[in-house]
């Protein structure tokens, strides 16, 4: 089966464009007037092709044949929300995949992949298990024998768990040493109630790490994975019948375990506070205050989800948005300010997040609110949604132009069930969203009466200089009463600053303006401080708005 | 390499036919045109039809190398001031733009360079170029002391939040300030001091721009679905008007030579104790450069690279190991990074650290160790040429630092060429000599320094 090459149809886009061509369509080159824009390219998506092989594996594929690149990533169902009471079991499930694996141990597997010029990585997030591999064409073969292995043959070896156990343990006690993790860790703890999975971090914690052993973790892959709980996601130099034939050669005979293949539990509803609370969380020493604002979020299955995404470009999505302005731009209190509402199966967390100077931390939480009530209280300018709806859309044909990027646009579909129109479904609601729409989703959706406030700062230092912002109650968490993770979570095709803890030969590190979540390290190795030969960037990612 | 020239529009140095990528038989390559306008600004073309994106990338050849002592820090305040306002796009509209034509954009500052860029939709090329050239012939008239306050504040902000705000995020500096004479000017971090940073003034903006924004002293280069001839015209009719400004001979220096060890102990607060070794090397494209990369990846750039798999995997002393070439057009240096696990000093990470440096430097690194490394270095390139963007300023870096834009497979070529025993040699002559070694140990306990050594010439 085929899917049609979605299509952007011609009218919505040509009414976005109109409303960019604010400039008259001069023929004459100005020096003194910005040249209008052209008309946009549509949207032109190559078509996701699907095959099935007959023990219940689904690849999905779009070929993309510029570079001779192939970028394989094979998703398992199940993650971290399978944790149980172990917490961080899946991530560290998938970090084990690579230690050891049919004959080769660590360093085989890493040696080979390295030689065969691929990158072979895992990695667990809530609700999937990857094992991906982008490797060239002409290694397309070896690189798979690897990836099977890694798959079908993990060896689990009761030293290699203990040694990446161990590791994992030192790298939680380092992660106190870094400000945004440690909020991002505080507000997790705070916002979801115990017992639900994002309650205790992806990663584990101190006392559950310490109960991982070769047993669980062998226990728990075998009954996630199952074929019928895999799909492939294949996008490069590569045709379905060759990647069909290939995946069938390595996978075809995989059966699935007897034992029932786990269940997500489900998950306690999560409630905003009833008031607005400020957690200080003391961090001796601090140089800026990390504030982190929110409450939890919103279902992806929402029709509101092409409104709320225009609401919070305008909010805290973009450089021009109004936290960056306010806080970055006019006062000059950051580096950067921004908001994001995190899409998960289940409702991820909106926040709102900067690292302020210590001086005007409780000026920046006035600023902050300012911002947050403004965006109910009134109606935004037909500019800014104008501006907001327009950087969503034009820049969509960009985000598909590396074999990674569309994996992960493939993977987004995915996650959310969504047919291969949707972008061109989204388009057309993006350009539908008024300023009435972007009023009222801010008033359903964020209700700054009704947050957690996070602040990770020095408490010596700030006390005196606090002058109690009209924020609501303050209560002191000490820093280590939450639970500590280590940096084992990433998204798929990560930043390269931050990935293999390799600098890439004279690369430098592209910093994209719209980052999500601040990216960490999978390797089990810490991203290194910047060497002095790393630019810095004019805007680099604050961990929420990367710019 | 073929010679860069000027000349005169219509005449363009035509390198490489640029056919669409899609067609061509895959390769580490991505052809170019190359041009010049009147007054000295260079415009490289490289056209990519796959996705309809484009990037604008710009260099000015101008860092923090270029900065004069009591000024650190300035070069980069003055990529900020760039995104201010010019005279005919004045702030906040530069960024307003962009988005509203679903196009992003950024700046970067290094010790040799600074650059601007904006990719998005390829039919904002036009809007992007004019943004580019507004701010490089318009940005003093509408430049106040007031913007460089306002700039001078994130500026500071972001010194907070990349390093002293961060653990460990002092290393880098004190470092620098070991490594290199005073007033060398890579002795200083590209960040700045406080102090200078408060000293910047409006007019060192001034003098500052019309030394350096000048278009004789910037490289233009255009990738993604653009017509180059269309590319061409439109460069030379924004930039065109700009005045050539006056030829500006760039800093000089003496590569660092250390006379003999040099250790320093930073007390901080963070949970373990980490280890910085660092060698004065070679500049960027020195005979040695790729020699040294590689020898970088033999020790750190995978689980089985020496000194990865003897501290973090088999003697556990250290949580992660790091080690990477930095070839700056003056100087280079060579790091390694050792964190160890908490608890332990560093002297338990030397004890390991020293054999497995001279075991490679001593008995080589074997063929299959070495073939590793350069594929490895092979496929990072092809990766680079995975976006637009990247390519953009790839191809601007290698026309900078080669005089070659195009300069993928001869960046390979080099990597290619080196020898097992080229290893051996660059590990004897560079890393077998005088060093900076500096400590970061947790507040209180000096004790898990690392232990002096004495290597002296």
């Amino acid at each position: 089966m085929t899917a049609h090459p979605p299509r952007a149809p011609r009218r919505s886009f040509a009414c976005i464009a109109a409303l960019v061509l604010a400039a008259p369509l001069a023929a004459q080159t100005s020096l003194t007037q910005p040249p209008p824009l052209g008309a946009p390219a549509e949207l032109r998506l190559p078509a996701v092709q699907l095959a099935k092989l007959p023990n219940g594996i689904t690849l999905r594929l779009v070929e993309m044949h510029e570079v001779p690149l192939v970028q394989i990533t094979l998703r398992i169902n199940g993650g971290a929300r399978l944790d149980g009471d172990l917490a961080g079991l899946a991530t560290f499930t998938a970090n084990m995949l690579d230690e050891g694996a049919g004959t080769r141990d660590a360093f085989g597997i890493a040696a080979q992949a390295a030689y065969l010029g691929a990158d072979l990585s895992t990695a667990a997030d809530w609700d999937h298990l990857y094992v991906s591999l982008n490797t060239p064409k002409r290694t397309l073969a070896e690189g798979l024998d690897l990836l099977a292995d890694l798959a079908l043959r993990p060896t689990f070896k009761a030293t290699d768990v203990a040694r990446e156990r161990d590791l994992r343990l030192a790298q939680i006690i380092q992660q106190r040493d870094q400000p945004n993790p440690t909020a991002s860790l505080a507000f997790n703890a705070i916002t979801f109630p115990a017992g639900h999975p994002d309650h205790r971090p992806a990663n584990g914690d101190s006392s559950s790490t310490a109960q991982l052993d070769s047993l669980a973790v062998r226990r728990f892959y075998q009954r996630l994975a199952r074929p019928d709980q895999a799909e492939f996601v294949i996008s490069g130099d590569i045709t379905i019948a060759e990647a069909k034939r290939e995946i069938a050669a390595r996978f075809g005979r995989w059966i699935p375990d007897r034992m029932a293949r786990l269940r997500p539990p489900v998950a306690p509803a999560v409630a905003p506070p009833a008031q607005r609370t400020v957690y200080l969380v003391d961090k001796p020493g601090a140089a800026q205050s990390v504030i982190m604002i929110g409450a939890p979020g919103v279902l992806r299955a929402n029709p509101d989800y092409a409104a709320i995404e225009v609401m919070n470009t305008i909010l805290g999505g973009s450089f021009s948005s109004r936290l960056n302005q306010n806080l970055r731009e006019t006062k000059g209190y950051s580096y950067g300010a921004g908001s994001s509402f995190a899409w998960r199966p289940l409702p991820g967390p909106f926040v709102a997040r900067s690292a302020v100077r210590s001086d005007v931390t409780d000026s920046s939480l006035v600023e902050f609110f300012k911002e947050l009530n403004a965006i109910r209280d009134a109606p935004v300018s037909e500019i800014e949604l104008d501006r907001a709806r327009n950087y969503i859309a034009l820049a969509l044909p960009g985000q598909f132009e590396t074999t990674g990027q569309m994996a992960d646009q493939i993977g987004e579909l995915l996650d959310f069930g969504l047919p291969t129109s949707w972008f061109t479904t989204y388009l057309r609601q993006v350009g539908a969203v008024t300023a009435a729409d972007v009023q009222r989703v801010a008033r359903r959706y964020i209700d700054p009466a009704r947050v957690h406030v996070v602040v990770v700062w020095d408490v010596e230092k700030i006390r005196s200089g606090m002058r109690g912002p009209d924020v609501g109650a303050a209560c002191m968490r000490p820093l280590h009463a939450a639970p500590t993770c280590g940096p084992y979570m990433r998204p798929l095709h990560a930043a390269p600053t931050c990935g293999p803890c390799m600098r890439p030969l004279h690369a430098a590190p592209t910093c994209g303006p719209r980052r999500p979540i601040a990216v960490q390290c999978s390797t089990g190795h810490p991203c290194p401080r910047p060497s002095p030969g790393l630019p810095l960037m004019r805007d680099a990612p604050t961990g929420m708005l990367a710019r | 390499m073929i010679p860069f020239r000027a000349c005169g529009w219509g005449l363009a140095l035509v390198f490489a036919t640029a056919a669409s990528l899609a067609a061509q038989a895959p390769s580490l390559t991505a052809p170019v045109t190359v041009d010049t306008v009147a007054n000295g600004l260079t415009v490289i073309v490289h056209e990519d039809q796959s996705v309809p994106v484009a990037a604008v990338n710009i260099w000015y050849h101008v860092g923090s190398g270029d900065e004069k002592a009591g000024r650190t820090g300035f070069a980069h305040l003055f990529e900020h001031l760039m995104f201010m306002g010019s005279e005919y796009a004045e702030y906040p509209t530069f960024d307003r733009m962009l988005e509203a034509a679903g196009a992003n954009n950024n700046g970067s500052t290094t010790e040799d360079r600074t650059n601007y860029y904006e990719w998005g939709p390829s039919n904002a090329l036009a809007l992007m170029l004019w943004l580019e050239a507004d701010r490089m012939g318009g940005l003093l008239p509408v430049m106040t002391g007031g913007k460089v306050d306002l700039r001078r504040d994130v500026v500071k902000n972001e010194r907070r939040q990349s390093s002293e705000n961060q653990p460990y995020g002092l290393a880098t500096e004190t470092i620098l300030a070991l490594l290199y004479p005073a007033g060398h000017p890579y002795s200083w971090p590209v960040i700045g001091s406080m102090t200078d940073l408060s000293a910047a003034s409006l007019g060192d903006v001034q003098d500052f721009f019309r030394s350096h924004y000048v278009p004789n002293n910037a490289t233009l280069v255009v990738a993604g679905a653009v017509k180059t001839s269309e590319v061409l015209r439109l460069a030379g009719e924004y930039f065109g008007h700009i005045p050539r400004g006056p030829a500006l001979p760039r800093a000089t220096a003496e590569a660092a030579r250390l006379a003999r060890d040099t250790s320093g102990v930073l007390e901080e607060r963070v949970q373990a104790a980490r280890l910085y070794y660092v060698w004065p090397t070679v500049k960027d494209q020195a005979d040695d450069a790729a020699a040294l990369n590689l020898l970088a990846y033999l020790l750190s750039g995978e689980k089985n690279s020496r000194l990865t798999q003897a501290m973090a995997y088999e003697d556990q002393s250290a949580s992660g190991v790091f080690a990477f070439q930095d070839g700056k057009r003056l100087a280079g240096d060579f790091w390694i990074v050792a964190t160890a696990r908490p608890g332990k000093g560093l002297p338990e990470l030397q004890g390991t650290l020293a054999p497995e440096l001279n075991r490679l430097t001593n008995d080589g690194p074997t063929a299959r160790e070495l073939d590793q490394a350069k594929n490895s270095t092979e496929a990072n390139l092809l990766r680079q040429l995975e976006t637009v963007n990247e390519k953009a300023d790839q191809l601007n870096s290698y026309f900078v630092r080669t005089g070659t834009a195009d300069g993928f497979a001869a960046e390979l070529s080099r990597y290619r060429a080196v020898t097992a025993a080229d290893i051996q040699r660059v590990a004897k002559r560079y890393l077998q000599a005088p060093r900076v070694m500096l400590s970061v140990v947790p507040q209180g306990h000096p004790e898990l320094a690392a232990t002096p050594t004495q290597v002296t010439p």
